[in-house]
């Protein structure tokens, strides 16, 4: 992803080709293409290893889930679908500005670009700020796993709030403790997830200085494209996040 | 889209003289493209939500689970250029999915044919 200046030792590579190496092109490529097609690919390689990576995580969950079902269920419930479902909107919109910038950036278009990426940025955080209400609530009902779990609102679903309005029943005590295997997964899920969007957000604010300083709108736009492939790969993420963990069974018991 | 500007790559790749490199041309995706598919992300989302209120059964989870492929599909293939791009991506992509397959694949196969199962 490196797009740093390289310098070129201009005179006999340019005979020898001859044809001006752009300022950009690292020697030990032939051609412009052929470095993007080595870096796109690159790019790849690398996502194909979280793929990977959160695979595993989506398979602990797939068993866990057919083994502790109505566990999963009650955990679920907990969870707040109105903020799970704006959270995936500003992921969603967020992917689109992301796409647009690296339109903007393709076409030379500066302040659009900067515009694009600063609006992803802002989308970012507040997916990370809605995430944080919804961690602070998991903590105040004590439902991150560990010393101080609640079995509460799984025993005696009537006293809880969110366990109420589903219809919850009072679960046998050896279910209602595999609720902390669904929230197990849930935090690390979900918190390996924005640990991502953290990186990102980080990388976007070096882009916006970049590109505003005219970085990537002098037709070298590798590192914007591959940051949009891991921005957009993020968003996959939790398109799948969404659903397996917000919307296992909201309808009626 | 007023303007039309030079592609990035037009003055790039009028020097590929080498000719036996297999070399991609850059495609630029258009922003109506874009809005095509954003507009769909937001119709599946919505979608996503309304069926995980009705009551399906077994249908539920792979109601919930097409969706969201056909979601990720969308994003690949067109925020993430993989249909225009290279043979040598789209292989890659494949691949991806194929080892992914095979991780969720032969360890369900695992658990599902052990005795002491709760399948």
């Amino acid at each position: 992803m490196s797009d740093s200046p390289v310098l070129v030792h201009h005179g006999e590579v340019e005979i020898a080709h001859e044809h001006p190496h752009l300022p950009y092109q690292r020697h030990h490529f032939e051609t412009m293409a052929q470095q993007n097609d080595a870096t796109n690919f690159a790019m790849w390689l690398f996502l194909l290893t979280e793929i990977m990576f959160f695979g595993g995580l989506f398979t602990a969950y797939l068993i866990y889930r057919n083994w502790y079902y109505p566990a999963f269920v009650a955990g679920s419930h907990q969870l707040n679908v109105i903020w799970g479902g704006i959270n995936t909107l500003v992921l969603i919109t967020s992917s689109f500005t992301m796409a647009m910038g690296v339109w903007c950036a393709e076409t030379r278009r500066q302040s659009q670009l900067v515009l694009c990426l600063v609006l992803t940025f802002i989308l970012g955080l507040g997916f990370l700020g809605i995430k944080t209400i919804e961690y602070k609530e998991k903590i105040e009902k004590h439902h991150v796993p560990g010393f101080h779990y609640s079995l509460q609102s799984f025993l005696n679903p009537d006293s809880d709030k969110e366990a109420k309005a589903a219809g919850d029943k009072p679960m046998a005590l050896d279910m209602a403790r595999h609720t902390e295997v669904y929230f197990s997964l849930y935090f690390a899920m979900t918190g390996m997830h924005a640990l991502h969007m953290i990186i990102g957000i980080g990388i976007l604010g070096f882009m916006i200085l970049r590109a505003r300083a005219g970085g990537y709108t002098t037709g070298h736009i590798t590192f914007v494209e591959n940051f949009g492939l891991y921005w957009h790969f993020v968003d996959i993420v939790w398109i799948f996040l969404f659903p397996l963990l917000y919307l296992i069974s909201r309808h009626a018991q | 889209m007023s303007q039309h500007h030079e592609p990035v790559e037009a003055r790039m790749n009028d020097h590929d003289s080498q000719g036996n490199l297999e070399e991609h041309e850059h495609h630029i995706v258009s922003p109506v493209v874009y809005l095509i598919i954003f507009a769909a992300l937001l119709v599946g989302t919505a979608l996503t939500v309304f069926a995980s209120y009705l009551e399906l059964g077994i249908l539920n989870p792979i109601l919930a689970i097409a969706i969201a492929v056909v979601k990720a599909t969308l994003v690949v293939l067109f925020f993430m250029h993989v249909k225009y791009s290279s043979k040598l991506t789209k292989l890659t992509v494949g691949a991806g999915m194929f080892t992914f397959l095979i991780l969720i694949g032969m360890t369900l196969s695992d658990y599902i044919s052990r005795a002491w199962g709760r399948w």
